[in-house]
């Protein structure tokens, strides 16, 4: 790895990006810089929360391509031209993707920091496994922490939504 | 929903008076004319506590906060139900200095009980005097009226007038009437339901404003550097280490407090990051090996003898049987998921910081005195961050901000990282219990003796990280919480003696941590209670309910035993191989004043490994009223879960310079494959106080592990946390 000193003397850098169905563009001084600072702070999506900056927490999750990927970790420059949906991408408090209706209709959050998480992993799971039984959905989720103790609701409405999705609502 | 949320934020934001004065045909010459000066925030007067505006929105101005339990719901359901208006139509301010009355801080379970009960008392009074507004308005007498959906109306139904125009525009200008009536519980509509809380959709959606989220224009970025070690002191900053860094504006120094402030997020952790400085070598912590030693030998200032009854250094004496063990409980995290954030901008001399602090009365005082600066020209106010616990990080994000800002003349957003969280929020400090009883040859219990060794301290202020680091005015004493409440039991033994040695120092900055000291005390006394309990050959349960004489806890462990099918029999079962089942129950009355709880832990023990599963919790709980009752089962599940995870696998580790458990694999907690399932019984009284929710469970949680462990394998686990290696050592050792 480049030392830092190198990197943060980088050039001004423009970099187009896709983000819940439209290119972004955006400068950063840094191309290394994690994908979840440009979300936050350049596009002001604040679905993706900064937890650890360490992969351990998973409440800055975002799916690339389908795939749910920790913000944190992820340089910018890795990106390329992969498709980046965030928790906004999914759905509004209007028209909710059956799995944040699910956690609403569950009432699965208390703080509600950790819920990103929860779901941006949930849903890139649902969208490959329609049928999870609850150890597999403890399993999906064994790497995303919630300190509220709100496990019980979220396993619930994790399995309250595959069944939503599978009667096709 | 979303309109709710987005006039609040804005209103956060400015600093203008919500009560706007403007006339209509009907102006009640009762009330007061408005929006003239500030907002009154003194707590005997209702319009502290609450508007209305001419269109009949209800404001309610809440001096605690919504810490993400869901209290701001409970809150809005409290007042809905006292006014008969809407719940939609009712809007809460949290915890602002300016607008808000200081009902104190957001800890000790108290958000519903002391807050709520407040408002309620408001809520009541602005409705008898709207009625009384309405019957001279309208001609028609008092109890001829009804209120539906804030209009006033005649029972006859021909004669009706709005809240908003009652009150034209004008504040109430009245009293808080502690003698105001409430309405019959009987006739509740919205408190007692489950009312859906106001603030998932925004969550689920990514359309909340957290602290995390929040900005205001031309916010810069700070990060603070830690010293390597927690008393070190900082010999030099080579700044030209984060020369050219994109976005830099300065690195701040104020005398061993170092920051860097930067126009870019990242700007500000790649100079974080990269700043050199030497720091001096500091070696003040005692080595964690030889943690309990050292608390037992750390000096006591004082003891604190929070019960004594009869004799029990005698009748020990005189028992036929005597009993002796020790308890101790370890250093705790918060734990927050989402680190410590604030923002603070400094203009023209006033000061103005937006926290998650759950006491913004108190960091409004703090931070005057940091920068020596009268309280007048400074405002704290609440915006809801990640999960809150205690006394986290929050107010010392804040003060970072505050530091930053000023060297900078900009508004300065702080964010801890992930390590600054672990090691620098204050810590829920170690509790070492030695407990004695003796029995009569029957087998009751004739003297309980206990001796708790705990830091001095009350709820006060916690020191600031950044007024220490850089000398400025601070808190010199410790404020660990409230820690010797239920250090005395419940239980109605002939002789009994409980003591706190109040200790002059503790290894690490302490602060409250959910159920601060009321879980490490329970867990000492209902682990012991069952020690007895075997010793005497009697069912746990049962032996509990030989001496206890009150009523409402007689009947909840009674309803306990029916709800968790629970099947008397002494402690331990006999029963052979690897993997034993066992089956604990404790109980708890909350600071032996408010909220009774009792809950039966399931467990397996693997006898080889050690590992210990927690497979079931089944909790009864009576906390009087019940405004929402899934609120209350979610905390309960969340007491329970984090409880489990403190009691199972938390415990912060330290060399003798600092915290070393810096992030979430050093400092594990519970994930999903291990969480208990929990079977919640509440016992709604409504016509009884209500009590708090937030902590009480969490109490009784690793005193029923322990003796569901000792159910299963005939061992007790004194020591949390019950990592698998202890549970070993203790099976191989009984």
């Amino acid at each position: 790895m480049e030392p830092l000193a190198e990197r943060g003397k980088a050039m001004p850098t423009a970099i187009r990006l896709h983000v819940n169905g439209r290119p972004a563009s955006v400068t950063v001084a840094d191309p290394d810089m994690p994908l979840l600072y440009v979300l936050r702070d350049n596009l002001g999506l604040h679905g993706p929360r900064f937890g650890c900056g360490l992969g351990q927490c998973g409440s800055c999750t975002v799916h690339i391509d389908g795939e749910s990927v920790r913000s944190c970790m992820m340089p910018l420059s890795a990106v390329g031209k992969g498709k980046i949906v965030t928790l906004e991408g999914l759905g509004t408090p209007d028209k909710p993707h059956p799995i944040q209706k699910a956690f609403i209709d569950e009432q699965a959050a208390q703080c509600g920091y950790c819920i990103n998480g929860m779901i941006m992993e949930a849903a890139a799971f649902l969208a490959r496994n329609k049928n999870p039984n609850e150890a597999q959905i403890k399993e999906i989720l064994a790497n995303n922490l919630c300190r509220c103790g709100t496990h019980l609701r979220i396993v619930r409405a994790v399995k309250r939504a595959a069944s939503a999705m599978q009667k096709g609502a | 929903m979303l309109a709710h949320q987005t006039s609040r934020r804005d209103f956060l934001k400015g600093t203008g008076l919500l009560i706007v004065s403007f006339s209509i045909a009907r102006v009640a010459p009762t009330f007061a004319q408005g929006g003239t000066g500030a907002k009154t925030v003194a707590p005997e007067e209702l319009d502290a506590f609450l508007s209305i505006d001419p269109r009949g929105g209800v404001t309610v101005y809440y001096g605690k906060v919504d810490l993400g339990t869901g209290v701001r719901t409970a809150i809005t359901q409290i007042v809905a139900e006292e006014l008969d208006v809407p719940l939609l139509r009712v809007e809460v301010v949290e915890g602002d200095t300016a607008l808000t009355p200081d009902q104190g801080p957001t800890y000790g379970s108290l958000s519903i009980q002391n807050g709520g009960v407040q408002i309620r008392q408001a809520a009541a009074t602005a409705r008898r005097a709207l009625m009384q507004e309405a019957s001279q308005q309208l001609g028609v007498p008092a109890g001829e009226l009804m209120v539906v959906d804030g209009t006033v109306r005649s029972r006859t139904g021909d004669k009706q007038v709005t809240y908003g125009e009652l009150i034209g525009g004008k504040t109430f200008a009245l009293k808080v009437d502690k003698q105001a009536p409430l309405k019959d519980p009987a006739s509740y509509k919205i408190v007692g339901q489950s009312v859906a809380r106001l603030d998932i959709p925004a969550k689920v959606t990514g359309q909340f404003t957290y602290m995390q989220d929040f900005q205001v224009p031309g916010t810069l970025h700070g990060r603070v550097v830690r010293p390597p070690a927690i008393g070190a002191t900082l010999l030099s900053v080579q700044e030209g280490s984060v020369k050219g860094i994109a976005g830099l504006v300065k690195v701040v120094r104020n005398g061993n407090f170092l920051g860097v402030v930067a126009e870019t997020e990242w700007g500000a952790i790649t100079a974080a990051r990269q700043l050199k400085a030497t720091w001096s070598h500091w070696e003040g912590l005692p080595e964690q090996r030889c943690l309990w030693e050292h608390v037992r030998a750390t000096k006591v200032n004082k003891d604190d003898v929070t019960s004594n009854v009869g004799d029990a250094v005698q009748a020990l004496q005189q028992a036929s049987k005597r009993l002796s063990a020790t308890y101790d409980f370890a250093i705790h995290t918060h734990g927050s998921i989402g680190p410590s954030c604030a923002v603070v901008e400094i203009k023209e001399g006033k000061l103005t910081c937006w926290s998650a602090s759950q006491a913004t009365h108190n960091l409004r005082k703090q931070l005057a005195a940091m920068l020596s600066i009268p309280e007048s020209d400074v405002r704290a106010m609440y915006v809801e961050g990640s999960g809150c616990y205690g006394r986290n990080g929050h107010e010392d994000a804040a003060a970072d901000a505050a530091l930053l800002a000023r060297a900078v003349e900009r508004p300065v957003r702080v964010q801890w990282m992930r390590a600054d969280e672990h090691g620098w929020d204050p810590k829920g400090p170690p509790t070492l219990v030695d407990l004695q009883a003796g029995l009569d040859p029957n087998g009751n219990v004739v003297a309980w003796y206990s001796q708790f060794f705990i830091p001095e301290g009350a709820a006060g202020n916690v020191k600031l990280v950044a007024a220490e680091l850089a000398g400025l005015p601070h808190e010199t004493s410790m404020s660990p919480g409230n820690i010797i409440q239920n250090s005395a039991i419940p239980y109605a033994f002939p002789n009994v003696r409980t003591v706190a040695h109040r200790l002059a120092e503790t290894p690490l900055r302490p602060a409250w941590l959910r159920t601060p000291g009321r879980m490490q005390n329970t867990f000492a006394n209902e682990a012991f209670m069952d020690e007895l309990a075997a010793a005497a050959g009697a069912d746990p349960l049962e032996f509990r309910l030989r001496y206890l004489n009150d009523p409402r806890g007689v009947e909840l462990l009674k309803r306990l035993a029916r709800f968790a099918r629970w099947e008397g029999h002494p402690s331990p079962k006999r029963q052979s191989g690897h993997v034993a089942t066992g089956r604990g129950v404790s109980y708890v009355k909350y600071e032996l004043t408010r909220t009774y709880v009792g809950a039966v832990a399931t467990v397996e023990v693997n006898r080889k490994s050690g590992e210990l599963r927690v497979k079931h919790f089944a909790v009864v709980q009576d906390c009087g009223l019940i405004i929402n009752p899934d609120g209350v089962k979610n905390q309960v599940e969340g007491n329970v879960v984090q409880t489990v995870s403190r009691t199972l696998r938390e415990e912060v580790t330290f060399d003798r310079s600092a915290v070393t458990s810096l992030d979430w694999a050093s400092y594990p907690i519970l994930t999903f494959s291990e969480i208990p399932d929990v079977d919640i019984e509440l016992i709604d009284r409504p016509t009884e106080k209500p009590w708090g929710v937030g902590e009480p469970a969490t109490a009784v949680v690793p005193s029923a592990i322990a003796n569901a462990v000792f159910d299963a394998v005939g061992v007790r686990l004194r020591s949390v946390p019950f990592k698998p290696a202890k549970v070993r050592a203790a099976i191989q050792g009984a």
